[in-house]
């Protein structure tokens, strides 16, 4: 117990750092690099919590491939953070404040967090604990049977990014020479190939 | 102290939301850091909804969590493909220069 408590409070110690480097640190890369650690600081959290499936996502998908798409914007734009990083001071105030009057108010709701009786009562257990199944097996039963639509639906959201995401970057740049199949096929011989007489001893 | 509970993890949760607002209004300027802000802001919301399915024994704040998972990464693509893409029109990712793009 003593050692779950241990490991709770370096996850939530990490990951709360890390959070407040990703928004104050000077260099974007160092912030991106900031937000995987907080990411890997919450993946522990949820596997204190049981739910390792999606610890392992988180990591996969966040580490994996959300922060190496940050990381890679901010290091192919060549951009002037210096200038960015003006007014830094003029917001501290107001945004500290609006940070901390959000924070007591969550706060007082976590404090004043009571559970009713009947809501007890009314907490089903049907997927709590089927057998010996893992986290893994229990959210897929549950994800392919109750939740397909829904399963979908979030396919079909990825794939809508996905198309967003290349209509909106690719571009056509004038005067690169690309393969053209359709030409490159329809070529005759006749516009390809020239016969010529070369006489002797003149050259072309 | 030493029997973590479910307040603990809504702190925790709490707390990062809180950071992520902060670092909205702190980075004004920086489209990239606001991007993380919400990136930051959308994971205290996935632990408290795996920390109340911890808590109740129900597994339907995971799948839930799966969602939010899904709509943050394609909502991080589809924001870094307008921020390529406007950087490569303007030169500069300031944000208030943002609204030409009301055309």
């Amino acid at each position: 117990m003593i050692l779950q408590a241990l490991a709770f409070y370096v996850f939530a110690a990490v990951a709360v750092a890390a959070g407040i480097m990703v928004v104050t640190a000077r260099n974007p890369v160092h912030s991106v690099l900031f937000l995987i650690l907080a990411f890997f600081n919450a993946a522990g959290l949820f596997v204190l919590m049981g739910a390792e499936f999606l610890a392992m996502i988180l990591i996969i998908v966040y580490v994996g491939a959300v922060a190496v798409l940050f990381l890679f914007v901010v290091m192919m734009l060549d951009i002037d953070f210096v200038e960015l990083r003006q007014g830094f001071v003029k917001y501290l105030p107001v945004g500290g404040l609006i940070g901390i009057v959000l924070l007591i108010e969550l706060l007082v709701v976590v404090g004043g967090l009571v559970a009713l009786p009947e809501s007890k009562a009314a907490i089903a257990e049907p997927v709590a604990r089927q057998g010996n199944l893992t986290n893994t097996a229990m959210l897929g039963r549950l994800l392919y049977t109750k939740y397909v639509y829904l399963f979908q639906a979030a396919g079909l959201i990825l794939f809508v990014a996905m198309i967003g995401a290349i209509v909106l970057t690719l571009r056509t740049r004038e005067g690169i020479k690309r393969q053209d199949v359709k030409r490159q096929l329809g070529r005759t011989r006749a516009e390809s190939v020239e016969l010529v007489k070369v006489k002797p001893g003149e050259g072309i | 102290m030493w029997e973590i509970g479910l307040g603990h993890y809504l702190t925790v949760a709490a707390i990062l939301f809180t950071i992520g607002i902060f670092g909205i209004f702190l980075n004004r300027k920086n489209v990239i850091v606001i991007l993380m802000a919400i990136e930051l802001m959308l994971l205290a919301v996935n632990i408290n909804l795996v920390a109340f399915s911890w808590a109740l024994k129900d597994l339907v704040g995971q799948i839930f969590t799966m969602f939010v998972l899904t709509v943050a990464a394609a909502e991080a693509a589809i924001g870094l493909a307008i921020l390529v893409v406007y950087f490569r029109n303007r030169g500069s990712i300031a944000v208030e220069d943002i609204n030409v793009m009301k055309g």
